[in-house]
């Protein structure tokens, strides 16, 4: 399987991502902003960081750079697309997704580990994992996930919702919910649930001794899906 | 402008400073040069009071490649692996603005690192407020933890581990020290000495602007009630452009083309380009309109003494310049070719065709004024005489609670929680522990790093303060099983101008030298900040030490929490029961006097030795040095983070049960041992030489102690991380 990530200038979590995909087998691309064309890719992966410096607004200028013309190109033709963290951000000011990320409730960066519960498994995202909850890492100024409640019904109806932050039981409650997303929103997919926004970091979870292991079950779920 | 001595005066040199500068020019400066001068003869950039002092300190060893007097210090790790590291002051600015002030001293000492060719890999900072009830207290510390996590956040680099401490003597001057480690291949190392006849000098980075002007100066003064006028001279972050700056000097730096690259920090351009002439023993002529300029009209004067955040300077060979252009226009960032080196041993600079200074390069550096300022020997204060009966009215508990809600015991995370601790994806041990540890990137190795300060000890006596941090760093490094290397400093004090800030500033840093040279832990780099002072008063001598250590395999690192039920728990070292200047004697009795506690090197040593030898064979589950609140607190707090509890004994000591759980004897540890290995392990520490008491056995929820009396450890939690939640109100 081949996968591109791209690096935007102010990414800082292209290397993990790297390591990450290239460890549960993707023969990975790193992919500068400014080129035109992506490599033949199965996957396509926007990582975190502070592209531009997260001037403007999040992932806003990153959103015009001119290998993004090809991302939303090969996302609209059903292409696996990736937005991690900025790279959610990222998606969202390219509407690929829907909604916006504000800032975090009590306007702190959030470092820690937390849980999410998968909303959806019939995608290739979430398909064929035995788990109902995950413990993820996330790390964000920028995660509050919001949208009108038009785009909120609509979401709902499409059966969007990626991953909700939960306990580690998967109860969705607002005590779980670590910046103030609506519905404990962690993560979303477009309507045909090739693009996928979420915060937190499954590449920074692939080894029992970092935070944890979950993102392992992620990746190898990942590549198994997409063969 | 016309030069004078007022004018001098104003600049901060004292009048015999200015007299000499005018017998070495033999005339009188101009403005340009003045405004040079008093950037590199300030006490921030010559180290006037210090140096004198700082050359006693042991800075050799075998593992040490480079020491003090290049932009970081650098020791190896084998394998062709290096790690460099430096810490950093950034104290009066972050007092003035602490956003900011914060902020560009994580981005200074990243930049200071990765100068020397080194990707950055993990922050650490120390950072000392005011009392949590001074009105200054909150805004500072907010503002300080933003700023840190700001910059290192978006640079992508972890922030890994700090200390944080409140005490009223830093009312009116807070401390950050800001500390980077960086990895880089041994034979890929840049230094910052010059080479060559006409070789381009670049400048590379941000625009310059009006920002940060005399930064240096106002760092070398004391504060006065006009402090909100010095604004202006703190600098402005941009850790995007870092981040660029960062990738593009190291994608540069692959290459062959770098002759010598200083960043440009403290007193900016006219410390950057002259410490690098002066290293190479050269000349630097510089075309000051080819200085990329962020603001129109800026003066030759402006431009040499302006801070602007996030450039350097770069001697190239001859012919690379396009090269290494079309790197920088990649990451798109200013690149100008500014000058070249000559041999006339002079800084020469020229503006609208003008030359507009003309300074022999000694004069600035090897001709800067050398202090032997007087200073006060400090006596080591009596004992307490504490009766015991005053203790019997405690009850141990009750104390520990206290304690663990003391605000500097208390848990951070808070604070650690805003800091970016797991990207690049090697961090194993986060913040909160003895010590932060990361990988070394593709390998099994990793590297250990903390950074402690005992302001109380060394107030109460700088010799035995100096002594204690060194080993407390070389305890917390053991305590995860890395073996210590090498150390950092930043010395924060007073006045120098006062004998008695300067006296502890003295021994603090001879205790230093002992304990490091005894250790075999030498000095690799350094900074010192003095005039931590308002008005009159200075802070209390606050010498920050940061340790770095290897773990050779990484399986083989261990972390603080109580790991497994029926485990036995020890502790390493010989309790004596001294209770003076503990945080039991200053917070729960309400007693400030008496002496720290004594310093035994040979035992400092050896029980730590011995403590690796045993981690290293695999029989240590868990780990955790003895500092502040005593055996009990250490206990405590293992217990909390393993979500055990223990059932604790006093050993049939001769000492009261509250000295025995809340003295600070230093050379001490916890650990945890697996029944089995239980003989092996008493066994080697015996032979050894090693003391220690058998403290209990682990449980699965509460802290017994004596079997008399207990307290579940969801309580002790909670008494340990409510304080700082209430305190910053959410």
């Amino acid at each position: 399987m081949k996968s591109s990530v791209i690096t935007f200038p102010g990414s800082n979590c292209d290397r993990d991502m790297d390591v990450a995909l290239k460890k549960f087998g993707f023969k990975n691309k790193m992919v500068w902003h400014n080129d035109a064309e992506l490599p033949k890719s199965d996957l396509i992966v926007l990582p975190g960081g502070f592209s531009y410096g997260d001037y403007l607004r999040c992932g806003s200028m990153a959103s015009k750079s001119k290998i993004m013309k090809s991302v939303i190109n090969f996302a609209n033709s059903g292409g696996m697309v990736m937005g991690i963290c900025n790279g959610f951000q990222i998606l969202v000011e390219t509407g690929l997704v829907p909604g916006v990320l504000l800032r975090n409730k009590y306007l702190e960066f959030i470092c820690k580990n937390v849980f999410v519960k998968i909303n959806n498994k019939t995608n290739r995202y979430f398909n064929n994992i035995k788990n109902n909850v995950l413990e993820f890492h996330i790390a964000h100024n920028e995660g509050n996930y919001f949208c009108t409640q038009d785009q909120l019904k609509e979401i709902e109806d499409n059966d969007q919702v990626a991953i909700n932050y939960c306990d580690e039981n998967g109860k969705v409650e607002e005590h779980y919910n670590p910046n103030g997303s609506i519905k404990n929103i962690a993560g979303i997919f477009n309507k045909e649930k090739n693009v996928l926004g979420m915060m937190p970091h499954p590449e920074r979870m692939i080894d029992n001794c970092l935070s944890g292991e979950d993102g392992s079950i992620f990746f190898n779920n990942l590549i198994n899906n997409l063969k | 402008m016309i030069v004078n001595e007022q004018v001098a005066i104003d600049h901060g040199l004292k009048r015999d400073e200015y007299t000499k500068i005018c017998e070495l020019l033999k005339r009188t400066p101009n403005i340009t040069e003045l405004g040079i001068f008093s950037a590199m003869w300030n006490e921030h950039c010559s180290y006037k009071s210090s140096r004198l002092h700082l050359k006693k300190l042991p800075t050799k060893g075998k593992k040490v490649i480079q020491g003090p007097g290049e932009n970081a210090g650098v020791i190896d790790i084998e394998d062709n692996d290096a790690i460099v590291f430096k810490i950093e002051s950034h104290n009066h600015p972050s007092f003035i603005e602490p956003y900011q002030g914060a902020a560009t001293g994580v981005g200074g000492i990243m930049r200071d690192v990765f100068t020397m060719g080194a990707r950055p890999i993990a922050n650490l900072n120390s950072i000392h407020f005011g009392s949590p009830q001074h009105k200054k207290t909150k805004n500072l510390l907010r503002g300080v933890v933003h700023g840190i996590g700001g910059y290192g956040n978006c640079m992508g680099v972890p922030t890994v581990a700090g200390q944080t401490s409140f005490d009223s003597s830093y009312n009116g001057n807070i401390l950050v020290n800001a500390m980077t480690l960086g990895l880089v291949r041994k034979d890929k190392i840049f230094y910052s000495k010059a080479a060559g006849l006409n070789k381009p000098v670049i400048y590379v980075g941000s625009k310059t602007g009006r920002d940060g002007i005399h930064g240096a100066s106002m760092a070398s003064a004391s504060f006065d009630d006009k402090i909100e006028e010095k604004k202006p001279t703190v600098q402005v972050g941009d850790p995007f452009t870092e981040k660029l700056l960062l990738e593009a000097c190291l994608e540069l730096m692959a290459g062959d083309s770098i002759i010598a690259i200083q960043d440009m920090g403290a007193a900016g351009l006219t410390s950057s380009s002259i410490e690098m002439a002066s290293k190479g023993n050269l000349g630097i002529e510089i075309y000051l309109n080819k200085v990329p300029c962020r603001e129109s009209k800026m003066s030759p004067y402006e431009i040499m003494l302006s801070e602007s955040q996030e450039r350097m300077l770069i001697v190239l060979e001859n012919g690379k310049e396009k090269q290494a252009k079309k790197i920088f226009d990649k990451w798109n960032l200013d690149f100008a070719v500014i000058g070249k080196t000559t041999n006339s041993k002079k800084i020469q600079l020229y503006f609208d065709e003008e030359m507009v200074a003309d300074i022999p390069v000694n004069t600035l550096v090897e001709n800067s004024p050398m202090y032997d300022r007087k200073w006060k020997k400090a006596k080591l204060p009596k004992k307490n005489k504490i009766k015991k009966e005053d203790l019997k009215n405690f009850k141990i508990i009750d104390v520990l609670k206290k304690i663990l809600a003391n605000p500097n015991i208390c848990s951070k995370e808070w604070i650690w929680q805003q800091y970016d601790h797991t990207v690049m994806g090697d961090t194993i041990q986060k913040p909160g522990g003895d010590a932060g540890v990361v990988r070394v990137h593709g390998t099994n190795k990793a590297v250990a790093a903390s950074v402690d300060s005992s302001a109380v000890y060394c107030w109460a006596h700088p010799l035995t303060g100096g002594k204690q941090v060194v080993c407390e760093s070389f305890r917390n490094l053991i305590s995860v099983g890395a073996k210590p290397i090498a150390i950092t400093n930043c010395l924060n004090f007073g006045s120098p101008e006062n004998e008695e800030n300067m006296g502890e500033f003295v021994e603090c840093v001879q205790g230093i030298g002992e304990a490091s040279e005894y250790l075999k832990f030498p000095v690799v780099s350094g900074n010192v900040s003095f005039y931590n002072q308002t008005k009159d008063k200075g802070i209390k001598p606050t010498p920050a030490i940061g340790g770095v250590g290897l773990i050779k395999d990484y399986n083989k690192m261990i972390t603080m929490d109580f790991k497994e039920i029926n485990n036995v728990v020890l502790v390493i070292g010989k309790t004596e029961g001294h209770l003076d200047q503990t945080l039991f004697a200053r917070n729960i009795l309400d007693e400030k006097n008496g002496p720290p506690p004594e310093i035994n090197l040979f035992n400092e040593k050896n029980n730590g030795e011995t403590l690796l030898k045993l981690i290293e064979s695999n029989l240590i589950k868990s780990a955790h040095d003895v500092s502040l609140g005593g055996i009990v607190t250490a206990v405590a707090k293992m217990c909390i983070k393993g979500k055990k509890g223990i059932n604790l004994n006093k050993p049939k000591y001769l000492i009261n049960e509250m000295e025995y759980f809340f003295s600070e004897d230093q050379g001490r540890y916890i650990i945890e041992v697996g029944k089995k290995d239980l003989k092996k392990v008493t066994d080697i520490l015996n032979k050894n030489a090693v003391h220690f008491d058998e403290l209990g056995t682990i449980n699965e929820n509460e802290l017994y102690i004596d079997d008399k009396t207990k307290v579940t450890i969801d309580e002790l939690a909670s008494s340990n991380t409510k304080w700082f939640l209430n305190y910053m109100g959410n």
